[in-house]
């Protein structure tokens, strides 16, 4: 805490850090912008189409023209809506979307935010995501948008639960809650990720991390085919843009807390090679990839499937195997679990 | 006035206008938006107070989870305000009264004379590397485990009251038990019947 006052190094650091903040959200945006890209030409190979191929070469120019393009899309606001709340809704959603990525570690050093608490911060922010959906939706006034938003709140508060238990597993493996010190438990080699001991939560947090993004399959809120657009059939230009900013931000967020969490984030698997921030980009572009080929692959669940599989399914594997966990660390293959 | 101290009275503000228009807005979704920002607002205050893991915790669990609930409820409900209000001018010398009790019961500890600098100074900041949930949790778990093994019991019994109050079966329910659907074999649903192919007489061989 600065307590002689706002004086010259006060505002320096608050410049400093104004920078580091610019440093670390315009590759993430462009990052977001090229996985649209990325989305639209893997998802078009998979169902054998060329995917954007027109704009600049290979069609990598697509997201930037189709940026320019939301940006210059007129924002209409529903008469019968909520005006202050209707402009609130996006901003919601897009400001703990970029929140998290305050203490997310590149590498042992690059960190905007080292803090003791890491993975509680990150578990506290991502669930205030919440909001941005369900105010679009009411604002809107609209039954669509209404009922888009009452699926998302009760998808996203159902698997939540489910996603902190398997956090809860992460935490008593690395017995830390700071996010560098749970990739340091990791180092060792590729034998050492806790998705070794922590394979169950790990499928559970990468599936509710999908639902937790309302990604397909788990993407009733949108269910194009049923409520048109759902919480978003409302909006327009670049209102309805920065809803497609948070929901690509938080997809790298949970691919990247995937990586730090099971895949040993920036660490080498093999210790003949060093350590660094390509293992990092490679690890959370293989989770990212796996998003794409889920939404390529499955058919979109029913609402009771997604209820039952969240509670009834995925509750009680994380409950049992953390029940397991602490129970092996009592006994002489503990070590295994560490 | 120090940078923390212009935080707090910033923070301060905002929790006290965000918790009087909890109780003015007129329409029930925004005062719940309210409540929203002033438990921010309070666990921003907590952080300050380097109480970070109570401050996170009142954010992931009333922002994140609880009033997102109440939110639900409130969106679905068609509440009339005008109708709620009625009796305001009624109720008001009895609340009055209550809110006079508590400001004198809050005043009559809080004073000076007990909580004062002098009584109990302001504790020494600790290092940044100092764990407070590592703290809390320890103590949590060695001297107060009974009386927080206890919270916990009252705690589901709680939830399985709620849960069994509630419950009931309906009989009109068209639920599918999704392992019976999963369990289903072809030859439960589909009859392969072995038939003789007899030519139809008259078109029989002499057709071919």
């Amino acid at each position: 805490m600065e307590n002689a006052g706002m004086d010259w190094t006060a505002i320096q650091a608050v410049v400093w850090t104004l920078i580091k903040i610019l440093a670390l959200v315009v590759p993430l945006m462009l990052g977001v912008a090229y996985l649209t890209y990325a989305e639209r030409k893997i998802i078009g190979w998979m169902q054998v189409r060329i995917g954007p191929n027109r704009v600049g070469f290979q069609g990598l120019l697509q997201p930037i023209a189709d940026a320019v393009k939301l940006l210059m899309k007129e924002i209409i606001i529903p008469s019968g809506a909520s005006r202050g709340l209707f402009i609130l809704g996006p901003i919601l959603a897009i400001a703990p979307a970029l929140a998290a990525w305050a203490v997310i570690p590149f590498t042992d050093s690059l960190v905007l935010a080292n803090i003791n608490a890491g993975l509680l911060y990150v578990m506290a922010i991502t669930s205030m995501g919440v909001y941005g959906v369900i105010i679009a939706g009411w604002a809107s006034n609209s039954k669509y948008a209404f009922l888009g938003a009452m699926r998302s709140a009760a998808q996203i508060v159902s698997y939540e639960i489910a996603m902190g238990f398997a956090l809860v597993g992460v935490l008593m493996a690395a017995q830390s809650l700071n996010l560098t010190d749970i990739v340091h438990g990791q180092a060792g080699g590729l034998h050492h990720w806790y998705i070794w001991p922590l394979f169950p939560l790990f499928i559970v947090y990468l599936i509710a991390g999908v639902a937790e993004t309302n990604r397909a399959p788990f993407d009733v809120a949108e269910g194009e085919s049923e409520i048109v657009a759902g919480f978003h059939v409302e909006y327009s230009g670049m209102a309805f843009a920065v809803f497609f900013l948070a929901e690509y931000a938080n997809m790298i967020l949970v691919a990247a807390l995937t990586t730090l969490m099971f895949l040993g984030g920036w660490l080498s698997p093999v210790t003949f090679l060093p350590d660094g921030i390509v293992w990092w980009l490679l690890k959370t572009g293989f989770v990212l990839f796996l998003f794409l080929w889920f939404r390529a692959t499955f058919p979109r669940y029913r609402y009771d499937q997604i209820m039952r599989l969240g509670w009834k399914v995925f509750i009680p594997i994380t409950l049992v195997w953390i029940v397991v966990v602490g129970g092996m660390m009592q006994t002489p293959y503990g070590y295994l679990f560490h | 006035m120090t940078y923390t101290t212009a935080i707090f009275y910033f923070f301060a503000a905002i929790l006290v206008f965000a918790g009087l228009r909890v109780i003015t807005a007129r329409n029930p979704v925004h005062a719940a938006l309210y409540l929203v920002l002033a438990f921010f607002t309070a666990a921003g205050l907590w952080m300050l107070l380097e109480a970070e893991f109570l401050a996170i915790t009142l954010v992931l669990v009333y922002v994140g989870a609880v009033m997102v609930l109440f939110l639900f409820v409130v969106m679905m409900l068609d509440i009339n305000l005008e109708k709620l209000r009625e009796g305001f001018w009624d109720y008001l010398p009895l609340a009055g009264f209550v809110a006079v009790l508590l400001v004198i019961e809050m005043a009559l500890i809080l004073g000076s004379r007990h909580f004062g600098l002098e009584v109990m100074g302001a504790p020494a900041p600790h290092a940044a590397d100092y764990s407070n949930t590592k703290e809390l949790g320890r103590v949590l778990y060695t001297e107060y485990v009974y009386a927080f093994e206890l919270a916990a019991v009252i705690l589901l019994v709680a939830i399985v009251a709620a849960i069994a109050l509630t419950l009931r079966r309906r009989k009109d329910s068209k639920y599918i038990d999704p392992a019976e659907q999963v369990k289903v074999r072809r030859n439960d649903r589909l009859r392969i019947v072995k038939m003789q192919s007899t030519p139809k007489p008259g078109t029989g061989e002499g057709g071919a």
